[in-house]
């Protein structure tokens, strides 16, 4: 049951630089670096407008309830339901209930990044130890200035956790956000009958590619947040 | 059935978005005033049946390899303790790839189907259990060891009546999330002509939410119920331990 001979890396590499012809639309040249670089920017602009506002809800709400100590049934609820979306299901309704376009899309997406980060800015705060928080309140700090100085800095681990998780769900489900009408760069992927086997095979490579740069950046910068102190409990 | 590279090179997966379904005429398709339609719904309920037991069975088997090589990785991890770090960030490193392009990257070796969606929905659930099953070990406190190798068990014996016993709640907390996020992302296989359930959202018109909505639904109940049945399990092997509240 061996599969057809699909397309090589090679010609998806050469796909991605240099447009070619298509094995379907026969003739018309397809691909290429200026195509690639305004699907990969289109597949950047929707990511970061959604991880922004997903931060924006996630990050402020986790924090307080996490300070509060209250909400922890919404923090798990929101934690566990939030992984048990389907993104197809996410990007379908977003395009048949709301609409298409980057101003449906990217709060859809926010929505699934939402969960990660709330659920790890709680769980954070709330494993920052009580006797630290009382010798903060006991110097005089306002409860603002408490969980931004001392319980948020405690907690980056735990919150840049939630943050990359947040980044590769919203780089992912971009990808099929061509379906609700933005492009990125799963629009190789998903329009095989216009960019051919050559394109599938470019897109995953690229996607995987934008991924696993984004999660390596965002674990850069968990380093540089961490304070000194933590890194030589956790290095 | 016909050769699910043959479909897809026709466009049957992929290309036209908002394709219509096929189905004839349907009681309130045309009205976009409804949010669910419940005859629709009634008429066309068994169509899921097939999709669902294909979903059922690319998750349970995916969870079950994940299971059985993130558990084994574990095991020697556990013994071997310099392998720690390099096993979880190769697992890390798996689970960062975005699902759509680990199915497509798959397919110039493993081609379209069942398989492909397996191989990478069971690597998927590798970091989750895998770190989780490590967790549960490391908590096992020193003490309960020694008091263990007091009464003259062997480290095989350790593990095995000891350590893995009280390291279940970890265990079974990383299945819960690993099934659930199988499920969720086995909705996308339909991409690579695997099945399951995001048959029935794919290429269906996205203007008429019923046949998504009823899939999401299934996927919602299959979260549910698998979720109670490891907690059972969580609670039918720790009976030591009263449950914890959820």
């Amino acid at each position: 049951m061996s599969p057809p001979v699909f397309a090589s890396f090679t010609g998806a590499v050469e796909f991605i630089f240099a447009p070619q012809e298509s094995n379907v639309t026969g003739g018309k040249k397809v691909g290429g670096f200026d195509k690639t670089m305004e699907l990969l920017i289109g597949h950047l602009e929707v990511t970061v407008l959604a991880l922004a506002l997903a931060l924006l809800i996630g990050l402020p709400l986790g924090l307080y309830l996490g300070h509060e100590g209250k909400g922890e049934l919404i923090a798990v609820g929101v934690g566990n339901v939030g992984r048990a979306i389907p993104e197809l299901a996410v990007i379908a309704l977003v395009a048949g209930l709301v609409g298409i376009g980057m101003r449906n899309v990217a709060p859809a997406l926010a929505l699934l990044g939402i969960a990660p980060i709330l659920v790890n800015a709680y769980v954070g705060v709330r494993q920052v130890d009580p006797a630290t928080v009382d010798a903060a309140r006991g110097i005089g700090m306002t409860e603002l200035a408490i969980i931004g100085k001392v319980e948020l800095p405690l907690a980056i681990p735990t919150v840049m956790g939630g943050i990359r998780g947040a980044a590769i769900v919203i780089i992912a489900t971009a990808t099929i956000a061509p379906l609700a009408g933005v492009e990125t760069l799963g629009d190789f992927i998903l329009n095989r009958n216009v960019y051919g086997e050559n394109g599938l095979l470019a897109g995953a490579l690229l996607v995987a590619l934008l991924a696993m740069t984004i999660e390596g950046s965002l674990a850069l910068l968990q380093r540089r947040l961490t304070s000194d102190g933590l890194k030589v409990k956790t290095a | 059935m016909a050769d699910p590279f043959l479909l897809a090179a026709a466009g049957e997966v992929g290309g036209d978005f908002f394709k219509e379904r096929s189905s004839g005429t349907l009681p309130c398709q045309a009205s976009e005033s409804h949010l669910f339609c419940f005859d629709w719904a009634k008429e066309n309920i068994d169509r899921y049946g097939t999709p669902a037991q294909q979903h059922l069975e690319i998750v349970l088997l995916s969870v079950l390899i994940g299971f059985v090589v993130a558990f084994a990785l574990a095991l020697i991890a556990h013994r071997t303790r310099w392998l720690q770090p390099p096993l979880l960030a190769a697992t890390g490193v798996l689970y960062t790839i975005p699902s759509i392009a680990f199915f497509f990257l798959l397919l110039p070796l493993t081609g379209f189907g069942r398989d492909t969606a397996i191989i990478v929905l069971s690597a998927y659930t590798l970091q989750i259990i895998y770190r989780n099953t490590m967790l549960g070990l490391d908590n096992v406190p020193e003490s309960v060891k020694d008091a263990a190798r007091g009464m003259g068990l062997t480290n095989r014996q350790i593990l095995w009546k000891v350590e893995l016993p009280l390291a279940t709640p970890e265990i079974i907390a990383g299945l819960r999330v690993a099934t659930a996020s199988t499920i969720a992302i086995t909705t996308l296989v339909v991409l690579i002509s695997a099945g399951g359930l995001g048959t029935e959202m794919y290429g269906s018109n996205f203007n008429f939410p019923t046949a998504i909505l009823i899939a999401v639904a299934i996927i919602a109940l299959m979260v549910l119920a698998f979720d109670l049945l490891l907690l059972t399990a969580q609670r039918l092997l720790t009976p030591w331990r009263k449950a914890r509240p959820r």
